[in-house]
């Protein structure tokens, strides 16, 4: 079974997906009862995947018993374990959340978000880069239904941006797969990366190809410019859904961070450039926007949107420097503020639900008592600013001392810590508004009970803040294995391609 | 247990502990006072053991790992500083606890209260106790989120959210730059331990990034104890309960910045920049806010500012970077930590009884409250310097240091003159607290009667000022010891001889203590111009500023983010192609030029031909896209021509498909336009119509030229390897099909999966959703009233048996001939669709399978499964076997396990039309039975 452990987690949510649409006749529990069955086989297989890859090989698994790079492969390395497991442990919080009948406000809830998951998973997991140009595929269609779910104004119209803009974006992945195997003759990531290397193939073309393929990762991070779309989708989404979306940001950003440890920098000097000069300011100015944007969010599900943004923003400063520190540092970043973000979007829920017309606007409201609430706002809102003891704060110690160095520190930490205190000003003000002012006058709202599924699923996202900052080091520690073995790309390349590698048959054209 | 063990169980004690009266408070409001009593204890306790080593001038350190590599460890140090420190934050504390059970209201029970309080003194002993820098730097800022719940203690008011959120980003921010700087600060010294801080001052100072560092420190150092420009918090945070500013502005929060001076004293000072910087705010905000507090009316108010004043005194004194001006800061520390405490519950107690702040009306009490009135006075005195007072004694220090300062040798008056200033202006203020409240006539319209406090809520005031007599009168004998060690500790060398007395003789000091007084006094009689003066300059109040600033900044940003994205998915689309324009234009032109040779084909006449068309198809696609069906028909030509091309390079696999999608997609297009309303919406502006041409055009040209340039360059690929595998390995002589099925079966997978999620989200999404089909086209023409003409009915029933016939031959034959499961799947949707077209709804509804999300399933499960299967043989998922049978009129097939794989792709591409079919199919049956 260790030889198929690969594969587990992408085709679990999958085959659940099919069980739920066979079980359309059974009622939700059914539809539940297989979620969570899922959920929690997820989880198991994704720590799985963890701690055999943590024996420090990259897994390779070769679908249909073709290897690399004629058939498709998953490569499994550290990062790729860690994501899986990332995304098992969000979306099983969020499914257990929306089971407390959000899942009913429309149809097919269940299946979509168990294809949801395969599509992400297959997306962290594969090696192959058409592969994941196919699981992009899966991911947006599923995303749109969901984004969807639940109906009204504004999730159609942020949906249809969101789908219009990520179908331009799908034809751009594709014409730049095509230039990919139109150059270099290969859609392997391992073999694209040896192709690189090689002599003889048309750098320029090459060059187009690699960056296009970024730019339509950028488009999925949110990088400024390429970022209107989030705030929109995100905060009109539903809870559960627009917690579960939080990872999405991260597929692009692995996805960029990914290509250019492997392929682009190794390669001499023909695409080491491709992320010089425009990524980090990019990503500086799409951390400052997103900073005034949450300044500005007139909403906690809008603040929490913006958030998701800074820290995507803060995460693409990482692939530029293509440096294990930094790498470690933005994955220690990356799994805590995903956790994080998350938890806000849960919060904004029963929250409103209290708030009555006010919902969650920041504004004063009618009385109300929700003491766990609050505090589980507290401790989410001060990890998101980056405030100690909390994992926010580490990942933010750890990004500002690996980027010391990095040559452009100043721009760096300059906007690092002065967004760091627009977000914390934001915060303070929406939560002190949300939670604190009143209007006495008001009678309170009768709101429904969070119930156990919306509470422990806020539980199962917000304790990672405290977890994370206590068994950081394990944690920074592995992020640092990561890191080390992500850069060190020809280890991947020769558990991807075997031993063989110098005597791929090639064949050339015209 | 060993000490270092015990350091650390302070620590744990105290948060751990925290939660305690929160817990307790439903027993009662006196059990969660209790318990916060316990606790405060229980670290003094914890503490005892280790005082005595301490004073013999041990330092004791404790260390566990906590982030190794990143320079974070779990390490605490007890030395002179934090000795003094912690007896301060402890002490204090209880004094706090015990006042606030009286000072608050009775209906509070006092649990939140409680264990915020714990929570903050527990941060602060963790900012006095750390020896790793960033775990005072976590300490720092936990005490910044505690403080921000504390003031915000009354949350119903708006005036102390709003103080709490001052306070907040002042020093919250402080501490991000404080965080920067000992980032600096261990990256110059190597290591973020104090240790070795302390130990490498030379290293540091000579270090090239030594002022950056220093600001940045200094920067939250300032914020912290609220110097001059940064004070303005203090004041506002008046606005939390008494107890809490008798905390937070006499031992802890405000302390921690000056703190921060004495512990780095020897890593940071000694250089011109730490001289002036630090001396010169520490001046500033000294004479400022002592020349604000002699205006303020509201006693609190008075008290904050001449806590900003004191800690203004206690920079100065570590910016002078004397050895024996360190000494003399730390020594002020004690005594304005003791006297500040008791003044401000003093303040509390006059305020609880009178229900206002205002001097202008709290006036003659020392006959309501004669011996709270003395113990202010007492307290007020010491605040102001005089002699018998421990106030009086670090004055003096202070005093002493000023005269013959090295540093201004050719101005050696101008020093002790400022301080002399501010020795007036305190005695002046102090004056005015102690004469204004207590005697200056008879109370003016107070809300309450005013009389003496309960017993137990004046006795913190009275453990404090007799504090206040006995460091004054017997200095050598109470405080000379700890004092000592402390100083000790910061200097971390040996200290200059001095020695603490009340008379000193008559000398420089003492005149300028003298000359205070008498001009304090002066002042104060002259009151009353100065404050008419006062009253007519513009008032500017922090917290509006504050608002107006955050107001301004949000609205700003809501102003930007409104300007840069307008909603639109114009806008959104014209980024995205500027971006990947620039971008790949410069990856492209930056490359060096290819050396490879261009290898071209000649056209022929009909490639041209068709490729025009092509153009000229696409052409009128955008020029008539407001005519939606003209569009769709220039589209299909597109669609056609490109299948056209196909079979002109020899793939009719491709060619097949490309059909046959295009059908589908035509028809199904056709139904979902039917609905949207016939109206155009308005034109662009000329502007946005050249925009995006122009964008249209060069993204036109772009990748154009890039597919010239890859077809016409020699490249190597694997594409032989399918051409050579595709028989012996794939079973199948249709290499097209044999990569769809086999080869790369898990991308066919991924993409049937996605077109099951069409068929959800088609089945999602429309929904409920009612829509009014037109009456009339766009030309005011009516619709034709016979829906389904009776010719096409007759025409296409017997078709279909044989559309299914044709797809199950296409399907069959597909792993070695053009076909395949899509394509067949393909075929008969369409089949279907022209049923539904030629009958209607209602016929076709009858006869469609009622579950077809079962149906999808089955295809994804049939297509999974197979490759499943192969996991029993101990291969990968998805992989494929294969052999040969006849069937009898078809011949022989290649059997291969692919070939139920691809019947699960037919069965998705099937069900998949139908359910579209279906959706759209509701949206007209709602129609028909309208009409």
């Amino acid at each position: 079974m260790t030889q198929h452990a690969a594969i587990l987690p992408i085709l679990i949510p999958f085959a659940a997906a099919l069980l739920q649409l066979a079980a359309k006749g059974y009622g939700v529990a059914a539809q539940r009862a297989i979620g969570m069955a899922s959920a929690l086989l997820g989880v198991c297989a994704a720590l799985w995947l963890v701690q055999l890859a943590d024996a420090g090989a990259v897994l390779v698994y070769a679908l249909g018993n073709w290897s690399a790079p004629f058939g498709i492969v998953l490569a499994v390395d550290r990062l790729a374990a860690a994501m899986a497991l990332l995304t098992a442990l969000l979306s099983s919080a969020a499914l257990l959340y929306a089971s407390a009948g959000f899942d009913e406000r429309g149809r097919h809830f269940h299946p979509l978000f168990q294809l949801q998951i395969f599509g992400l998973q297959g997306a962290f997991l594969t090696g192959d880069l058409f592969n994941l140009f196919v699981f992009f595929e899966v991911m947006l269609l599923a995303s749109y239904a969901l984004l969807a779910h639940g109906g009204g104004m504004a999730r159609t119209r942020a949906g249809l941006a969101y789908v219009a803009l990520n179908l331009a974006g799908s034809a751009l992945f594709l014409i730049a797969l095509g230039m990919l195997y139109g150059s270099l003759g290969t859609l392997n990531l391992a073999d694209v990366a040896l192709r690189l290397q090689a002599p003889g193939i048309d750098i320029a073309l090459a060059r187009l190809a690699c960056v296009l393929l970024i730019a339509v990762f950028a488009l999925k991070a949110a990088l400024l410019p390429l970022s209107f779309w989030l705030p929109h989708a995100y905060a009109a989404a539903g809870a559960p859904v627009a917690a579960l979306f939080v990872i999405m940001t991260k597929v692009g950003i692995v996805s960029i961070l990914r290509v250019q440890a492997i392929a682009l920098s190794p390669a001499a000097a023909t695409t080491t450039d491709l992320l010089d000069g425009w990524l980090v300011p990019l990503a500086l100015a799409t951390i400052v926007f997103a900073a005034l944007g949450a300044l500005a969010a007139p909403r906690l599900r809008d603040l929490a949107a913006w958030l998701v943004l800074g820290s995507a923003g803060t995460l693409l400063v990482a692939p530029a420097f293509a440096q294990s520190t930094v790498t470690a540092a933005a994955l220690y970043y990356l799994l805590q503020s995903t956790l994080v973000a998350a938890t806000l979007f849960l919060l904004a829920e029963p929250i409103a639900e209290r708030r009555g017309a006010f919902a969650d606007a920041f504004k004063s409201g009618p009385v109300f008592h929700a003491p766990w609430l609050a505090l589980a706002f507290l401790l989410a809102a001060a990890s998101a600013a980056g405030l100690p003891p909390f994992a926010g704060f580490l990942g933010k110690l750890m990004l500002l001392s690996a980027l010391r160095d990095s040559g452009s520190a100043v721009e760096i930490w300059s906007v690092l810590l002065i967004s760091g205190l627009l977000v914390m000003m934001a915060l303070a003000r929406g939560g002190s508004r949300l939670f604190w002012a009143r209007k006495p006058d008001m009678p309170p709202t009768a709101a429904p009970a969070v119930g156990w599924q919306r509470a422990t699923a806020i539980l199962l996202l917000v304790s990672p803040a405290i977890l994370l900052a206590l068994f950081a080091r394990p944690v920074a520690d592995y992020a640092a294995r990561a890191a080390a073995q992500l850069h060190d790309p020809q280890a991947y390349i020769a558990a991807v391609l075997g031993a063989e590698r110098a005597n791929i048959a090639r064949e050339a054209r015209p | 247990m060993e000490p270092v063990h015990l350091l650390i169980a302070i620590i744990i004690v105290a948060f751990a502990a925290s939660p305690l009266p929160l817990l307790l408070q439903r027993c009662g409001r006196g059990y969660a006072a209790l318990a916060a009593a316990l606790v405060m204890a229980a670290c003094l306790t914890v503490l005892a053991p280790l005082v005595a080593p301490v004073m013999g001038g041990t330092t004791l350190l404790a260390s566990f790992a906590w982030l190794p590599d990143w320079g974070l460890a779990l390490s605490f140090r007890l030395d002179g500083l934090s000795l003094m420190f912690s007896l301060l934050i402890l002490g204090i504390g209880l004094l706090v606890t015990l006042y606030a059970y009286y000072y608050l209201p009775k209906h509070d029970t006092l649990g939140r209260f409680y264990t915020l309080l714990l929570l903050f003194m527990a941060a602060m002993l963790g900012v006095v106790l750390s020896e790793n820098l960033l775990l005072l730097v976590v300490f720092w800022e936990i005490t910044s989120l505690s403080s921000f719940l504390l003031i915000s203690y009354k949350r119903e008011s708006h005036e102390s959210r709003l103080a709490a959120r001052i306070a907040f980003a002042v020093t919250g921010g402080g501490g991000l730059a404080l965080f920067a700087g000992v980032l600096l600060l261990g990256h110059i010294a190597g290591s973020f331990e104090l240790t070795q801080v302390l130990a490498a001052g030379e290293h540091i100072r000579n270090h090239d990034l030594y002022a950056p560092m220093l600001i940045l420190v200094l920067l939250g150092a300032f914020t912290k104890s609220a110097q001059f420009p940064f004070h303005f918090w203090l004041p506002q945070a008046m606005a939390a309960p008494t107890p809490v500013s008798a905390y937070l502005h006499s031992a802890t929060m405000v302390k921690a910045g000056v703190f921060l001076l004495a512990r780095l004293h020897p890593a940071l000072a000694g250089s011109e920049l730490w001289f002036w910087v630090v001396s010169g705010t520490g001046a500033i905000t000294l004479v400022y806010a002592a020349y604000i507090a002699f205006y303020r009316y509201d006693f609190k108010g008075l008290l904050a500012y001449s806590t900003i004043s004191h800690l203004g005194l206690i920079t100065l004194l570590f910016g002078l970077d004397t050895r024996l001006s360190a000494v003399a800061g730390v020594f002020h520390i004690i005594n304005h930590a003791i006297f500040k405490a008791s003044l401000f519950m003093a303040a509390g107690i006059v305020d609880h009884e009178c229900g206002t702040r205002d001097m202008r009306r709290v006036n003659g009490l020392f006959k309501f409250m004669p011996v709270t009135a003395t113990l202010a006075i007492v307290a007020a005195g010491s605040m102001a310097g005089v002699p018998l007072l421990n106030g009086f004694l670090s004055k003096e220090m202070f005093f002493a240091e000023t005269v013959g300062h090295p540093v201004f040798d050719e101005m050696r008056w101008l020093l002790p003159a400022f301080a002399t200033l501010a020795g007036i202006l305190a005695v002046g203020y102090s004056a005015r607290f102690i004469h204004d409240v207590f005697f200056n006539g008879e109370p003016i319209d107070l809300p309450r009667q005013p009389h003496e406090p309960p017993r137990w809520m004046r006795a913190p005031v009275e453990v404090l000022v007799v504090l206040c007599l006995l460091v004054g009168i017997f200095p050598q004998w109470s405080i000379a010891p700890i004092l000592h060690v402390a100083a000790s500790a910061v200097l971390q060398q040996e200290l200059p001889a001095f020695h603490l007395a009340v008379w000193h003789g008559f000398n420089a000091p003492f005149l300028m203590s003298l000359v205070a007084l008498g001009g304090g006094i002066t002042l104060y009689a002259l009151r009353h111009p100065l404050y008419a003066f006062y009253e007519r300059l513009p008032s500017v109040h922090a917290s509006i500023v504050f608002e107006r600033f955050h107001n301004g900044l949000a609205g700003f940003s809501a102003a930007l983010v409104n300007r840069l994205d307008n909603a639109s998915l114009q806008r959104y689309l014209a980024l995205f192609f500027t971006f990947v324009l620039a971008l790949g234009g410069w990856a492209w032109f930056s490359a060096p030029a290819s050396p490879l040779p261009v290898v071209t084909q000649p056209a022929d006449a009909a490639s041209i031909v068709a490729l025009l068309m092509l153009a000229l198809a696409a052409a009128g696609v955008v020029v008539l896209h407001r005519q939606r069906l003209a569009a769709i028909v220039f589209a299909s030509v597109i669609g056609l021509i490109v299948a056209l091309t196909f079979v002109r390079f020899s793939a009719p696999d491709l060619a097949l498909t490309q059909l046959a999608v295009e059908v589908v997609s035509i028809v199904l297009l056709l139904l979902a336009l039917h609905y949207l309303p016939p109206a155009s919406p308005a034109e662009d502006s000329m502007q946005r119509i050249m925009r995006d041409a122009a964008l249209a055009s060069a993204a036109g040209v772009g990748l154009g030229a890039a597919a010239y340039a890859m077809l016409t360059s020699p490249f190597e690929t694997i594409s032989n390897f399918y051409l050579a595998q595709s028989v012996p390995g794939g079973g199948g002589s249709n290499a097209v099909n044999v990569i769809l099925v086999d080869f790369r079966g898990f991308d066919t997978l991924g993409e049937i999966t996605v077109l099951a999620m069409v068929g959800l989200a088609a089945h999602a999404l429309l929904d409920k959703l009612i829509l009014q089909a037109p009456t009339h086209d766009a030309d005011g023409r009516l619709w034709a009233r016979e829906r389904h003409p009776l010719f096409l009915q007759m025409l296409m029933r017997p078709l279909l048996p044989l559309a299914l016939m044709v797809s199950v031959f296409i399907f069959l034959r597909g792993h070695n001939l053009p076909g395949g499961g899509f394509v067949a799947g393909l075929v008969t949707g369409v089949a279907l669709i022209l049923q539904y077209l030629a009958s209607g709804i209602g016929f076709a509804a009858a006869r469609l399978p009622q579950r077809l999300p079962l149906f999808l399933a089955a295809g994804l499960a049939a297509a999974a499964g197979i490759g499943a299967l192969s996991w029993l043989f101990g291969f990968p998922f998805l992989t494929t076997a294969h052999g040969h049978i006849t069937l009898p009129l078809i011949g022989e097939i290649e059997l291969a396990s692919a070939l139920v794989f691809d019947l699960g792709v037919y069965l998705v591409v099937v069900s998949v039309v139908l359910m579209v079919l279906a959706e759209l199919g509701k949206l007209s049956l709602y129609h028909e039975e309208k009409t």
